[in-house]
């Protein structure tokens, strides 16, 4: 592959930042539509490698390589498989629509896109990064550009929420951190690799320790834990989204927390499949936690944004318990899944952020009847919160549907006397408390008599449509027609699930 | 046709589509659309009823064909169409039910203003429905059983300004999501006992595992979806208050097609419960229940929806009584008729609705001499819901009966006989009190439009036609074809008849007595028995006892988990953060900003390190 | 009579390191701490050149480095008297005690 269309997308919205910080601060319409422009060529070309990839052949393809630091096995190495080609189309679709559901920000613009262009960047290149260095650089880099977002940009907190969440994924990136120098040093012993490299293809053959495996799996868990959010470590994440902008926040949701699942999957389950099987039982008890009490935390939010930063624990649960189940329909789901959220969570952050411009609340009981002013918000908002409680016809369902079947088929006991498939039946009732908040809140925010107070509120038009079109149609077309998608993810985890087949049968820690 | 059967759900959803996007502004182009389509599915559907005649398709060698809609290592879903008798009944029934309601909609929603939007969501039920009748699996079933329950929950929640309305969907989609959850447990049992969904394929594997544990979980598990669909007791709260939308609505979704989706569950994949006797029994037994459950309440309310919907509830019971009871023809029997006359009745009080603006029916009366299309189809519709010769009711009643009593279930048998009773007592409270008697509305009633009456014409034929199809001396007829097992020629009992029709007239001819001629005043019995009274009309408190579950243990569990959010799991991370800070205020004294300090130490330092390396040096201590 | 070896030019570099390092530590003026810098600079370049003379007297580093030392030692004179010097002029005062500003 000559043409180096992956380091293209990763690369396109940076340049754009490039080429805004070249222009005038006061042309605010050219600077975003060099926002857009930017992210529409990494969007289509997204597109492009979605429908090239062979997916019969699978594998890593569209791999570019060039030596950065030989002595030290560093070098940039990118290439996308089933994993991580649907997060990279996600990515692009949730900063191609984040560019126009920032349309109508006014608030020094031109530092505002510079930062979310770097930030977009940063996640593409922890996608495609085949290389634990880039994938660790990229990682920052992401990160600190999202702190000054939400410190500027913000609203609600906005300090406390930029440090905190700064903070706490800084602390879970350690951690992945001392699991990567970990694995390196490990992996170039000699009677293992025999050589450095930090290339995480040659890294991946090596068949770690037992102990090793479950030690570095613990703490890619906690590392990873912190960004899913795993309960208790993610009180980050309701904080950090509300306080967040509109774009930031349907980054923030839709993809950072996603950077935890892929990096959980691609190297916690993929180098350490005995370990992950060890501490499958502990994601699986967190992972109901997740489900159940993020559904009900969220049923009491006032907030409108809380509700949806709740949402989005409870639904990262079905990520993890898709991964505890380790087979093949299970984690199928889990990657479908971080994809249909990142879509589904991007369009409730952009509805929201479309009502609290032109209300300056997010007080759901200040709200009421908004339906009769806004009646395409509300109906967004309607499909939105159906996909969320797992509607068929919309991806979530699929994704949903088959992490379910898979956590089902498990036929383990753990603790002694509390069985995964009871687990699973837990998480599946999770749907039941998603459809009580969910249509609670639909209830209490669009339905009911009309107000006078919101009847100057106009309802999206024009350019406000776009990312509630194509996250919409998004949903529709996967819910639809899932096949191209969950064959390309299932081509990414068939080697995975053939290496936990593979691994040494041990029981789990409890 | 049947080649051409998986246009069914197609043109509704097309319909769905152009209604939403092409046509909105234009409304009356908006109904002739949905209109079109499911015309186009009705003509469909009646060549597909023709062709199952004429090949000879019988429920053990269906036509079914399928495309895989997704295949992974372990797990393929189809997307397929299974045609057999009792799809293709049910497709009639659901397609003529619906178009009248689209044709009478045309009146009866004159100058609404989401006029476009109520026919796309029509559009957007039908094709839901259709596909769940065609469904050839578990998964497409449940896909489209949930997409039914969607449409319900938007035509529930159409007048959405309405508190009452939107109240009243949400309690429909969360009753029915606990179903759901129910359903989807079910068969997921089901898969990792035999690895498909296929109803076929399932049908063969099954007899293998009769009675056993996990197959008689698997078929409670199931059913819990059919009594949330089909709103039997404990599930069926949300069946009345979905009252609160459009009445053609209430007629076509929740009376005549979408509840009765629970009946045709059950007796699609009916192998599954004769294989679980105990399932069967928990399927008769609630329904037997719930006929009398609703038919109690229906007693004493006042809306003539409510009553409706009690009516309908209480049929459905009889429905689920009769597969209970093992007999798929009389259940489907009863269903395909109960469609037709529930449907009628439920027009006939839109109409009446239309015509004084009031749902109580002590707000109408005497409507008969002003509107007597109305009034006439009602009664008509009436008499068959009663059970009464000729009528539709009558043969399809009697065949649950006989059933029922030929089964063994003689305590069953008692139960629906005197529901059948209860049945005609009520019915004829509302007619006596609402189409007779002088009329007490304050508004002038008058006959509804011919869009609307039409409907109610070729329904009322319907309600006394439709029950002949299954007549028992017919020596060809409904029971030949939808059937489970071997079909079984019902032997017309007189005994039976005689009881069931003896009992409906006393009915009929109590409530006349009461509420006609008032020789016995409804204020005495009410008084003698307040408390049952009180207890029948607060619906036996099932409501009041959800509502304090959600409120005083939902509620309560999820903010006490919200404040362990703010406080102990946040505490536990401002903790660690504060203490780092405490830390760090403590520990700054260390710098004393003193160069002779710092360089003291440094030197201190360097001798201590110079020390410890000299150590190997000298020979170690 | 033995002749003057190694260990007098490391014991007279000792002395002088130590004063050098009290005068340092100890002294207040910010001009007389700088002077004992200077005492332990050149103490180390006595050690430097001894070691050169005693031990390999074929090579000159360690008279390479001792110049190194006093170029390095000069600069940070002027630095340190410039530092000094400034701090005097905005202060006027020259004691280390009154010079804590680097504390929290």
């Amino acid at each position: 592959m000559s043409f180096p269309i992956l380091s293209i997308i990763m690369l396109a919205p940076v340049l754009g930042a490039l080429v805004i910080l070249m222009l005038p601060e006061k042309e605010e319409k050219i600077i975003k539509i060099t926002a857009a422009v930017f992210s529409f060529i990494s969007l289509v070309l997204s597109i492009v490698i979605f429908i090239m990839y062979d997916k019969s052949a699978g594998g890593i393809q569209f791999v570019e390589q060039i030596p950065w630091v030989d002595y030290l096995g560093i070098s940039y190495k990118v290439g996308v498989d089933g994993l991580s080609l649907p997060m990279v189309l996600l990515t692009s679709l949730v900063i191609f629509t984040g560019v126009f559901a920032s349309w109508d920000m006014h608030n020094r613009i031109k530092e505002f896109f510079i930062f979310l262009l770097v930030l977009t960047t940063g996640v593409f290149g922890v996608f495609i990064s085949l290389d634990l260095f880039f994938f660790y650089l990229f990682f920052e880099v992401a990160l600190i550009p999202m702190y000054v977002l939400i410190g500027v940009w913000g609203s609600t907190r906005k300090e406390y929420a930029a440090m905190k969440l700064t903070l706490y994924l800084l602390i879970g990136s350690v951690f992945a951190l001392v699991a990567i120098i970990a694995t390196f040093l490990y992996a170039a012993a000699p009677e293992y690799l025999g050589f450095i490299t930090l290339d995480m293809v040659a890294l991946g053959t090596v068949t770690y320790d037992i102990a090793f495996q479950k030690f570095a799996f613990l703490l890619m868990l906690v590392g990873f834990g912190f960004l899913v959010p795993m309960w208790p470590l993610h009180t980050w994440s309701p904080d950090g989204h509300v306080a967040a902008p509109t774009a930031v926040s349907m980054l923030h949701a839709g993809v950072i927390m996603k950077l935890g699942g892929y990096g959980l999957i691609r190297l916690g389950v993929f180098y350490y499949p005995e370990g992950a099987k060890y501490w499958a039982p502990v994601i699986a008890l967190l992972c109901i936690v997740n489900v159940v009490y993020g559904a009900l935390v969220a049923m009491v939010q006032k907030d409108l944004k809380f509700v949806v930063g709740y949402s989005s624990v409870s639904h990262m649960g079905y990520v993890l318990l898709g991964i505890a189940a380790l087979n093949t329909l299970s984690l199928d789901g889990a990657v479908a899944q971080m994809f249909a959220h990142g879509i589904m969570t991007a369009l409730f952050f952009a509805l929201v952020g479309n009502i609290y411009h032109k209300s300056h609340t997010r007080e759901i009981a200040r709200f009421g009847g908004l339906a009769h002013q806004m009646p395409r918000v509300a109906a967004g908002f309607v499909i939105a919160g159906l996909a969320s409680l797992g509607l068929p016809g919309l991806n979530n369902f699929v994704a949903e549907f088959l992490i379910f079947l898979g956590a089902f088929s498990v036929d383990q006991v753990i603790l002694g006397f509390i069985s995964f498939r009871l687990l699973a039946i837990l998480g599946i009732l999770g749907i039941v408390i998603t459809a009580t908040y969910v249509l609670r809140v639909v209830q209490f925010t669009f339905f009911g008599p009309r107000k006078a107070e919101w009847d100057h509120l106009e309802d999206a038009k024009g350019i406000e449509m776009v990312p509630i079109v194509i996250l919409i149609g998004t949903l529709i077309l996967f819910g639809v027609y899932p096949a191209p998608l969950i064959d390309l993810i299932n081509s990414g985890v068939e080697p995975l699930v053939a290496k936990i087949q593979a691994a040494a049968e041990i029981g789990g820690i409890f | 046709m049947i080649k051409i059967a998986w246009l069914l759900p197609l043109l509704p959803l097309l319909g769905f589509v152009v209604i939403s996007f092409v046509t909105k502004r234009l409304k009356l182009l908006s109904a002739l659309v949905a209109i079109g389509t499911m015309a186009a599915s009705l003509i469909i559907s009646l060549g597909i009823a023709y062709e199952v005649l004429r090949d000879g398709v019988t429920m053990e060698s269906p036509v079914e064909y399928a495309v895989n809609w997704l295949s992974v290592p372990g797990l393929t879903i189809e997307a397929g169409i299974l045609i057999d008798p009792l799809a293709a009944v049910m497709l009639i029934v659901v397609c003529t039910v619906a178009l009248l309601v689209d044709i009478y909609s045309l009146g009866y929603m004159e100058g609404d203003p989401g006029y476009s939007r109520y026919f796309s969501y029509l559009s957007l039920f039908g094709a839901s429905m259709l596909g769940l009748v065609v469904a050839n699996n578990y998964f497409q079933m449940f896909f489209f059983w949930e997409l039914v329950g969607l449409s319900s929950y938007l035509l529930i929640g159409y007048y959405f300004g309405r508190h009452s309305a939107v109240q009243a969907n949400k309690k429909a989609f969360i009753a029915n999501r606990v179903a759901d959850f129910g359903f989807l447990l079910g068969f997921f049992y089901l898969f990792l006992m035999f690895g498909t969904f296929n109803f076929g394929e399932l049908a063969q594997a099954m007899p293998a595992h009769a009675n056993s544990a996990m197959l008689t979980i698997a078929a409670i598990l199931v059913f819990i979806g059919p009594v949330g669909k089909s709103a039997q007791f404990p599930l069926h709260v949300w069946l009345p208050d979905a009252m609160e939308g459009p009445t053609p609505v209430s007629a076509l979704i929740h009376a005549a097609t979408m509840v009765a989706a629970g009946v045709y569950l059950v007796s699609r994949q009916f192998v599954l419960f004769a294989n679980a006797e105990i399932a069967l029994l928990v399927v008769a037994y609630v329904g037997g229940f719930t006929a009398l459950f609703a038919a109690t309440i229906a007693i004493v309310n006042s809306d003539i929806k409510r009553i409706l919907a009690f009516s309908t509830l209480s049929q459905l019971g009889y429905m689920m009584m009769a597969l209970g009871v093992g007999s798929v023809t009389a259940g489907m029997f009863h269903l395909t008729t109960h469609a037709f006359f529930k449907a009628l009745l439920f027009l006939g009080a839109g109409s009446a609705i239309h015509a004084v603006h009031s749902n109580s029916i002590w707000k109408m009366g005497g409507l008969y001499k002003k509107m007597p299309i109305t009034t006439w189809t009602f009664v008509i519709g009436t008499l068959a819901l009663a059970g009464i010769f000729p009528f539709a009711g009558f043969w399809s009643k009697d065949e649950i009966l006989l059933v029922t009593r030929d089964a063994g279930f003689t305590g069953l048998y008692i139960l629906a006989t005197f529901v059948a009773f209860l049945t005609a007592f009520y019915m004829f409270r509302l007619i006596f009190i609402a189409f007779f008697g002088e009329s007490r509305s304050e508004h002038e009633p008058h006959e509804s439009p011919l869009s609307m009456t039409v409907p109610l014409l070729i329904l009322a034929v319907f309600s006394i036609g439709a029950g002949f199809i299954g007549a028992p001396f017919l020596e060809k007829a409904f029971w030949a074809l939808v059937y489970y097992g071997k079909p079984h020629h019902p032997v017309p009992d007189l005994l039976v008849m005689a009881v069931s029709t003896g009992i409906a007239l006393s009915g009929i001819l109590l409530a006349w007595l009461i509420y006609h001629k008032k020789y016995i005043s409804a204020e005495k019995i009410k008084e003698r028995f307040l408390v049952v009274y009180t207890i029948l009309e607060n619906k036996y408190y099932i409501d009041e006892i959800y509502q304090w579950f959600f409120d005083k243990v939902v509620l309560v569990i999820s903010s006490a988990f919200n404040w362990s959010d703010r406080n102990l799991v946040d505490g536990a991370a401002h903790g660690i953060s504060d203490s780092i800070r405490a830390g760090g205020a403590k520990l700054r004294y260390i710098q004393t900003g003193s160069m002779q300090n710092y360089a003291l130490v440094i030197f201190a330092a360097t001798i201590l390190l110079v020390i410890w390396m000299a150590i190997p040096v000298l020979g170690g201590i | 009579m033995t002749s003057i070896g190694l260990q007098h030019y490391l014991i007279l570099a000792a002395i002088l390191f130590s004063i050098g390092f009290y005068g340092s530590v100890a002294k207040k003026n910010g001009v007389a701490v700088l002077m004992g810098i200077e005492l332990m600079l050149n103490a180390v370049n006595i050690n430097l050149i001894a070691f050169n003379r005693f031990l390999n007297p074929d090579v000159s580093v360690g008279m390479i480095f001792a110049i190194f030392v006093i170029v390095v030692a000069a600069a940070e004179v002027a630095v340190g008297l410039a530092i000094i010097i400034k701090i005097y002029r905005e202060r006027l005062t020259t004691s280390v005690n009154d010079i804590d500003w680097l504390k929290w």
